[in-house]
């Protein structure tokens, strides 16, 4: 897949990116003061009010908690950078998680579980590809498009086994999200840092991700630059359905099983995560870095609402109170400059 | 209420303007404003991009407050709370993006806000032949019920002329009225403005073509720097005059001198078309060296005939050859790989990513030079950005939002991004509209030097002088056809208005 291409040639050059990118950090993370303000301070709220909050394990486990939403929040931000949106994320999930399961599976095909992760990242990336094809072909608004996603891809998963779940995979799969090498670090935690890193690095220094928030600016300026845009935006959809997928994967490693109606409303976290971020919907602003602290952001309030011990329902309300405040701010700051 | 204006309450029963004062923070855009408009007249507002003709219309028509001054309006105070209050009190304005439904029927958009009802439904009939009414009145001969987005430019200007009509409004400001215009729809519409003028209606008047007002404006009024510099009590001045007024300077020439061409033909079109028959059968050559200007009316396929030499629309059939070798017009990529680069039209929408730096700007396009092996260092980016302003001359630096630049140093960085690859075929399409008359000189002299360096240059304009002084030939189209190719030396405003009306 050129997906792997494209990685491969990022690794090859990030000698090369490195001494930039660490002389220029600070680039990484332009734009995102205010929801870095945000973090900081909710962290030091939690630290004072709690006594567990401030613990290794304790932040050990916001970063386990985070890897499935953080790792679909680095294709959101991508698709959200370029002006669309992706609604169907989370039933994409679902169908990799059972692509993989149903491949996997002794009681079904039983080809073993890394057959199983590349099926259901293929079947997750053709679901982006047709996605971003409903948007550049058939010119339908990529909110359209990625519902309608949303419901195919849902069905299938369902479709699988029909409707029921698959519990049991080998050890070796499972202890990748609870293993944790060095002390501290497990698979999965060090596999959403790898690719933040990877990914933020080719929107900051490749021509194809600066070409990105040429698109989200304006398509019609990036075209006539002669830009592929197209392409691009077909690419840029199954790049975020192939992470949805393997967010699948990591989230069956979590759990030790798949069922198709997991992932149900992980498509607004992950919007959520990527607009408290600092992202623009409309295009054209937004980082890795912002969408790092959108997520943890997420992560945080969530854990520390559970060590407060707050009800679910009420930590819906504040997380969607944080939303309606984290733009506002944003927007507020941008009218004044 | 105890205001005191300045002027005593005059003569006539019309609009008396005083000592309007604006400020934004530390920027005054209105510095004692003082004019008066009379009944039955039309006063041509004139100055440049920011000299303050847009705030002095707003507050007029209630949609900015001043911060001092009073305006007396048939001989009372008159302080607009908001826009609804001043169309309640007679003035209208309308503004030069229309600000219409597009999907809503010409009556609806004509009585949004109070359609007529009867018996708690809207009353179409009623409705439709009201506003057909209003239409008849202003010579349009369009249906009511006709949606407003099928209309074109110009239609959709007289239904929001006709709007203001039915808010009996009995002063109406025409923000650039004519700046989307064709010849023959600026006729209808100066025709439109002396019927209403005769029944006893004022007009303030803005526009940037010079050319319009004698026609058209009784009086002038010459605004630069927030302040009011030269009131005319006619309207035929010499336009140099005026400009050399809005400019605050002596303009010593408009238009550069032009090089002789050289003899080697670069672009050569043959037989091109469009798939919408926008445009047909256009061939013309270009030498290096040389500029061919493109004359037409509005809708007669300039811009689409250049964009599609610039690969950005399709053509059904016809070739296009740079340097002896055939284009393939897939897309804009190609046609920029094959060395023809486009100034669009639309300098926001299709120019330059607002928001983003000039460097960025810049980089678009350019990754093959900024960003070798695909990485972009912003080192690069920001040399290669020095050297495009510098370059070109453009006022800003590398890391400044290009939203903030003039409209002249946009299209200077739009010409910088192309201008070092360098280009065989410099396409510019309305390379000087929104611009500044006295930035446009800086615009020529880049357009000329782009031709001194050996490219083939084409300029598309609605600007006739402009099209006139710039080129060595001028190619003239009339509703998609080709009429003509004329040299410099027999290329009149005459010669070309005959063709692109035939």
């Amino acid at each position: 897949m050129a997906v792997s291409n494209e990685t491969s040639e990022l690794k090859a050059g990030t000698g090369a990116a490195q001494a930039a990118s660490g002389a220029k950090l600070s680039a990484l993370f332009a734009g995102t003061m205010g929801p870095l303000i945000g973090l900081v301070l909710l962290c030091l709220a939690l630290a004072l009010t709690t006594d567990t909050f401030l613990t290794v394990r304790n932040i050990l486990n916001v970063l386990d908690q985070v890897t499935v939403l953080g790792i679909m929040a680095i294709g959101m931000t991508l698709v959200i950078l370029i002006g669309g949106i992706d609604l169907s994320v989370g039933s994409v999930l679902a169908l990799a998680s059972m692509v993989m399961g149903y491949v996997a599976y002794p009681d079904y095909l039983n080809l073993g579980v890394p057959a199983g992760i590349a099926a259901a990242l293929v079947v997750a990336a053709l679901c982006g590809l047709v996605s971003g094809l409903l948007v550049t072909v058939t010119k339908l608004p990529p909110f359209i498009a990625t519902l309608a996603m949303m419901s195919v891809a849902r069905g299938l998963a369902n479709m699988i086994t029909d409707g029921s779940q698959i519990v049991g995979f080998p050890d070796w799969f499972t202890n990748l999200s609870i293993v944790r090498h060095f002390g501290f670090l497990s698979v999965t935690v060090g596999l959403m840092i790898v690719l933040a890193i990877v990914f933020a690095i080719f929107l900051n220094y490749r021509a194809t991700g600066r070409s990105l928030y040429a698109i989200g600016g304006s398509a019609e300026v990036a075209r006539l630059s002669g830009i592929p845009v197209k392409s691009l935006t077909n690419w840029v959809y199954a790049i975020c359905a192939l992470l949805a997928g393997l967010a699948g994967i990591v989230l069956a490693a979590r759990l030790d099983s798949v069922q198709p109606s997991s992932g149900v409303g992980y498509e607004l976290d992950t919007i959520a995560a990527v607009v408290i971020g600092g992202a623009s919907l409309s295009g054209g602003i937004g980082s890795i870095g912002g969408t790092a602290i959108g997520v943890l952001i997420i992560g945080v309030l969530r854990n520390g609402l559970n060590l407060l011990g707050v009800s679910p329902f009420i930590q819906q309300v504040v997380i969607g109170v944080v939303i309606a405040l984290a733009v506002a701010t944003d927007t507020w700051r941008r009218r004044r400059q | 209420m105890s205001t005191e204006p300045r002027h005593s309450e005059g003569p006539h029963n019309g609009l008396f303007v005083n000592g309007l004062c604006k400020s934004y923070g530390p920027v005054q855009v209105l510095a004692d404003a003082s004019f008066e408009v009379r009944p039955g007249e039309v006063v041509a507002l004139l100055g440049e991009n920011g000299a303050g003709k847009s705030t002095v219309s707003n507050i007029i028509a209630g949609s900015t407050k001043p911060d001092a001054g009073t305006i007396i309006w048939r001989g009372k105070p008159y302080s607009p709370a908001n826009p609804a209050a001043a169309i309640e009190a007679g003035v209208g304005m309308i503004h030069q993006e229309l600000k219409l439904l597009p999907a809503l029927s010409v009556a609806e958009n004509v009585y949004v806000g109070r359609l007529p009802m009867r018996r708690g439904r809207i009353d179409r009939a009623t409705m439709n032949a009201k506003a057909s009414a209003q239409l008849k009145r202003l010579g349009l001969d369009v249906s009511p019920e006709r949606k407003v987005r099928t209309l074109r430019v110009a239609a959709q200007q007289q239904v929001e002329i006709a709007k203001a009509l039915t808010l009996n409004a009995e002063l109406l400001i025409l923000d650039e009225p004519t700046a989307a215009l064709g010849g023959e729809e600026t006729e209808l519409l100066f025709k439109q403005i002396r019927k209403l003028k005769a029944e006893g209606m004022s007009f303030i008047y803005i526009s940037h073509r010079l050319d319009e007002i004698a026609q058209i404006a009784d009086r002038v009024v010459v605004m630069r720097d927030g302040r009011i510099v030269a009131r005319h009590e006619r309207a035929d001045i010499p336009v140099r005059t005026v400009v050399e007024q809005m400019v605050g300077r002596s303009v010593e020439r408009m238009f550069p001198k032009l090089s002789a061409p050289g003899t080697e033909t670069v672009l050569e079109v043959e037989n091109l078309s469009s798939p919408e028959r926008s445009f047909n059968n256009v061939s013309f050559a270009v030498k290096s060296g040389e500029i061919l200007g493109i004359a037409g009316l509005i809708g007669a396929g300039r811009t689409e005939l250049v964009r599609a030499i610039a690969g950005a629309d399709p053509i059904s059939s016809g070739a296009v050859r740079v340097a002896g070798r055939p284009v393939h017009l897939s897309g804009p990529a190609a046609a920029i790989r094959a060395g023809v680069v486009l100034v669009p039209e639309d300098r926001k929408e299709q120019g330059v990513v607002l928001e983003q730096t000039i460097g960025e700007n810049l980089a678009i396009g350019n990754f093959d030079h900024v960003a070798p092996k695909g990485w972009v260092f912003p080192k690069a980016v920001q040399r290669f950005a020095e050297a495009g302003i510098s370059r070109l001359g453009v006022k800003g630096r590398p890391n400044q939002a290009v939203s903030k630049l003039s409209g002249g140093n946009q299209q200077k960085v739009i010409i910088a991004k192309w201008v070092s690859r360098p280009p065989k075929v410099f396409i510019l399409d309305e390379p000087t509209r929104g611009i500044d008359v006295g930035a446009r000189a800086a615009i020529y002299d880049v357009i000329a030097d782009l031709a001194r360096s050996g490219m083939a240059v084409v300029v598309v304009s609605s600007d006739l002088e402009e099209v006139l002084g710039l080129s060595h030939r001028v190619l003239v189209l009339s509703r998609g056809r080709q009429r003509g190719i004329l040299d410099r030396d027999e290329a009149s405003n005459v010669a070309v208005m005959e063709l692109a009306t035939s």
